[in-house]
């Protein structure tokens, strides 16, 4: 594998592909001398001396590589990336053979799998590498039959001459393409003409995920491995005084104790390590450990504690990010007008796959395998740790066990490589599912404090909204505490910054020594119910149709997805003995519209009968992944809206498992019903943006349905009606 | 330590162990199979079910010494080639998305079919509720379950 850590060069990558003979390879360039979007061929980038990314590769059997350069972790870069460059390509899905590329952020560009970017960050790029590739062929066969180009076309991995029928195979082309320079201007498929794209074609990597045969970070060994839990300071920042590994070395199995640190946010945080050469043993081995900590430098906070914080904190000044007008006045001089403070839990990740990371140092290098959103981050955070230059640290991706941020961050590499240098062996370092759910970091509690006006002709005349929480941008030493990105209105339409007069968002973070890290869909996943509950009591205020209301303010992009919500929910026709409840929110570029249908169980209960769900995420390549996401993102939101939440209690959480940390389970979860806007807006993203809607719609409808506001989560469903 | 033979998808895996480590660690760290997840390790999430005698159980919470020399079929014994029902309705209704909780769900499912060929969603609730899947496929899961009763009776 010495190969992935060189620049890629053709016949590195031909290697590492495992591809025959002579092969045609493309790539973007990312040195700086050349202009980044140009499509080189990788002999003639070679010769150059043009550092290279190589993304698809054609050998002469026709066999086409692809290297997948974003993590999979369930929302489907495995098939989505393909199935694009395979659409402008003409070649059949099954013709395609998907390789993960080792982190590079120096040769792919970002890596980190997050912000839902994987389509919308690189489709044109994708699309023009797969189309400047089969004009290269076209041209070679056309040359070789002495015909012109424009007579002939590519189809199912072949060129084809119209007039005759004649036929060559892709890999019959390849080592005269392979001479060829790409061409400057390709032109692109008309969607219209889509073979692939907007096709529900099943996932590439479904087979392996029934029968056991996909590699999780968890199944990855190496020969001579050894396991290793590390027993953490159960307060986040505690430091280690001193241990007795007596009983620990004991049990049989167990081959080192040694004490680690681990990277949060550029803190060391300290812990044990016991070492064994199986999981059971090293878990043995730990419970045994007597270990002394001292966690006198920092508070230990209680959820209560944490919450009055910043229930005080959001009556306080502010730092404001983003304003329009004067909301004070506007409030003070309203007639009509809302103040309702909402409040979001802690929540951990908790993804179904326990973080781990297996790490091999060796006197010349460092070379690790794990599920991992961000190889690129790790490269670089192995790299400046130990300080080696990036061809010396080599970062292996395997299918991830659900990621939802948690797995973008670089603690767990770090301790695995940490501890195989010292103990100078292969080792797995895996997280109990306590470790997992107890150690952070979390998704941020949060409280709001909303102030609103509507006018007399029932639009909203003021917004304001103070939040409170820890952000998560201001862990790392030295950060700025200062000053904003904005991206704490994440969540909120674009439209209503156009049309509400008077609006302002303000910022108090909390301090606290709890790690915090983006959950899925990030500052939207909390942010949205605030926001789209109080557009909710604002239309009440208003005493307007909460859709009719939403109308008002917002643009044609928005009026058609509204207007398909209606249609597929028969709003305008809904019951009198049931809620509907309706929010629309905006996240990576997508816009997602919710309905959630309520009624009364004969016990009292409340029931949820129905979701619905408009994704508008412009350009799209797979509508049945952009449903599974949607679909997920709402028993992910579902799950935090009434089910579970982290609490601290003397400075620890409290949920350790499944057992307190209770998840949705199959027969808590109503109908989904997903439909997808079909236009030729920019792609946005589809893994998260399904999320932050659900539970404000929710909470709406149960409002509709009971007058009841719900304003703090989790609540749970059979005490509230 | 004590020498204990797994016969696991019908192959005999004779290993050194601590008679109290949990069947999963022994299936996964000794015998080498790694279809069988950890998520939990106090039968809370699902993901380690196989099937013991043909009865899905929790390996994580079943110590090997009671696993001796019993059939144990865990998802790679299920089929070499996804031609099981229950793997065929999977890939139909392409249930996973991160996988990993799959091989427990795709456990509990076959053996809920084999001594109910038609369940209900009631039936599925109550053979299911054990298992997490944090992705959220759920909604999958039961249709799958149901194209699974339909395949098995075309055969």
């Amino acid at each position: 594998m010495e190969t992935t850590s060189k620049n890629i060069s053709r016949r590195n990558f031909i290697k590492l592909s495992g591809l025959t003979g002579t092969a045609l390879t493309l790539g973007f360039s990312f040195s700086a001398s050349a202009n980044e979007l140009d499509i080189w061929n990788a002999a003639a980038a070679e010769s150059s001396g043009v550092e290279l990314n190589a993304w698809i590769s054609i050998d002469t059997n026709g066999k086409v590589t692809l290297l997948n350069h974003r993590s999979e972790m369930g929302q489907g870069s495995f098939q989505s990336v393909p199935q694009m460059i395979a659409e402008e390509l003409e070649v059949a899905l099954d013709q395609v053979n998907i390789i993960f590329a080792p982190g590079n952020g120096r040769k792919y560009g970002s890596q980190v799998t997050g912000g839902s970017s994987t389509i919308r960050g690189s489709y044109k790029k994708l699309l023009r590498l797969g189309a400047s590739a089969r004009e290269m062929l076209i041209e070679t066969a056309a040359k070789k039959w002495g015909v012109n180009k424009s007579d002939c076309y590519a189809e199912n991995g072949s060129v084809i001459h119209r007039a005759s029928g004649k036929k060559f195979h892709y890999g019959e082309l390849v080592t005269e393409a392979a001479k060829l320079e790409p061409p400057k201007d390709v032109v692109l498929k008309n969607p219209k003409d889509y073979k692939l794209i907007r096709k529900p074609l099943p996932r590439q990597d479904t087979p392996m995920k029934v029968n056991g045969k996909a590699v999780f970070g968890l199944d990855f060994k190496l020969p001579g491995m050894l396991y290793a839990v590390v027993e953490r300071s159960p307060r986040f920042q505690g430091k280690v005084i001193k241990w007795d590994d007596t009983e620990t070395k004991k049990v049989p199995g167990v081959k080192h104790v040694l004490k680690v640190t681990r990277d949060e946010f550029g803190n060391m945080r300290e812990g044990v390590a016991v070492v064994a050469d199986n999981t059971w043993a090293a878990m043995q081995g730990r419970k045994a450990l007597k270990i002394e900590w001292d966690d006198t430098a920092f508070p230990h906070h209680s959820t209560e504690e944490l919450y009055t914080k910043m229930r005080d904190q959001v009556k306080g000044e502010m730092i404001s990010f983003r304003t329009m007008g004067n909301t004070t006045s506007a409030f003070a001089k309203a007639e009509k007008k809302v103040e309702a403070t909402y409040e979001t839990p802690y929540e951990s990740h908790s993804c179904m796959e326990p973080l781990n990371c297996v790490a091999n140092v060796t006197d010349d290098k460092i070379e690790i395998w794990g599920p991992i959103q961000g190889p690129d981050w790790i490269q670089q955070n192995i790299c400046s740790h130990f300080k080696l230059p990036p061809e010396k640290v080599i970062v292996n991706m395997t299918f991830l066990g659900g990621g939802f941020g948690r797995k973008a961050f670089t603690d767990y590499p770090y301790e695995a490589v940490m501890i195989s240098k010292e103990i100078k062996a292969p080792v797995q370092v895996i997280w109990t599912r306590e470790d997992d759910m107890t150690i952070g970091p979390f998704r941020p509690g949060m409280v709001y404090q909303c102030k609103g006006a509507v006018t007399g002709n029932g639009r909203i005349g003021s917004f304001e909204t103070k939040i409170s929480g820890q952000n998560m941008d201001m862990q790392n030493p030295g950060a700025d505490k200062t000053s904003y990105n904005g991206s704490d209105t994440e969540g909120f339409l674009e439209g209503y910054f156009e049309s509400i007069p008077h609006y302002s968002f303000g910022d108090s973070p909390l301090d606290s020594p709890v790690p915090v890290m983006w959950w899925r869909s990030v500052y939207s996943s909390t942010n949205a119910f605030a926001f789209e509950s109080f557009i909710d009591e604002l239309a009440a205020q208003a005493s307007k149709d909460p859709i009719d209301f939403r109308r008002q303010h917002l643009g044609e992009r928005y009026q058609l997805l509204m207007n398909k919500l209606e249609q597929v929910t028969g709003w305008k026709e809904r019951g009198k003995n049931t809620g509907y409840g309706v929010a629309i929110t905006e996240c990576f570029s997508s816009i997602v519209g919710e309905v959630v249908k309520v009624s009364k169980t004969a016990d009292g209960k409340i029931k949820i009968d129905k979701v619905w769900a408009v994704m508008d995420c412009g350009w799209y390549v797979n509508p049945d992944i952009i449903k599974a996401q949607v679909e997920g993102s709402i028993v992910m939101a579902l799950g935090a809206a009434t089910k579970h939440e982290t609490t601290f209690k003397d400075g620890k959480a409290v949920e350790r498992n499944f057992d307190a940390y209770k998840m949705p389970r199959i027969q808590e979860i109503p109908e989904i019903e997903v439909h997808i806007m079909d236009n030729e807006e920019k792609a946005g993203g589809v893994g998260e943006p399904g999320l932050p809607p659900f539970t404000p719609a929710l909470t709406n409808a149960i409002f509709d349905l009971t007058g009841t506001r719900i304003r703090r989560l989790p609540f749970s469903l059979d005490k509230t009606a | 330590m004590a020498s204990i033979t797994l016969k696991l998808n019908n192959k005999n895996y004779t290993i050194e162990a601590d008679p109290k480590m949990p069947l999963l660690w022994a299936i996964r760290d000794l015998a080498g199979l790694t279809g069988t997840k950890y998520g939990c390790g106090i039968a809370q999430c699902g993901a380690c079910t196989v099937h013991l005698e043909g009865v899905p159980v929790r390996s994580c919470s079943v110590p090997v010494s009671s696993a001796a020399n019993k059939n144990i079929t865990t998802i790679e014994g299920l089929s070499t080639d996804n031609s099981t029902a229950v793997q065929r309705a999977w890939i139909l209704e392409q249930v996973p998305q991160c996988g990993y909780c799959q091989s427990g769900q795709i456990m509990a499912a076959s053996a809920l079919l084999k001594r109910n060929p038609n369940p209900t969603d009631k039936d599925i609730d109550a053979a299911m509720q054990g298992h997490i899947c944090r992705c959220g496929t759920y909604p999958r899961i039961r249709k799958a379950i149901k194209t699974a009763a339909q395949l098995m009776t075309q055969k």
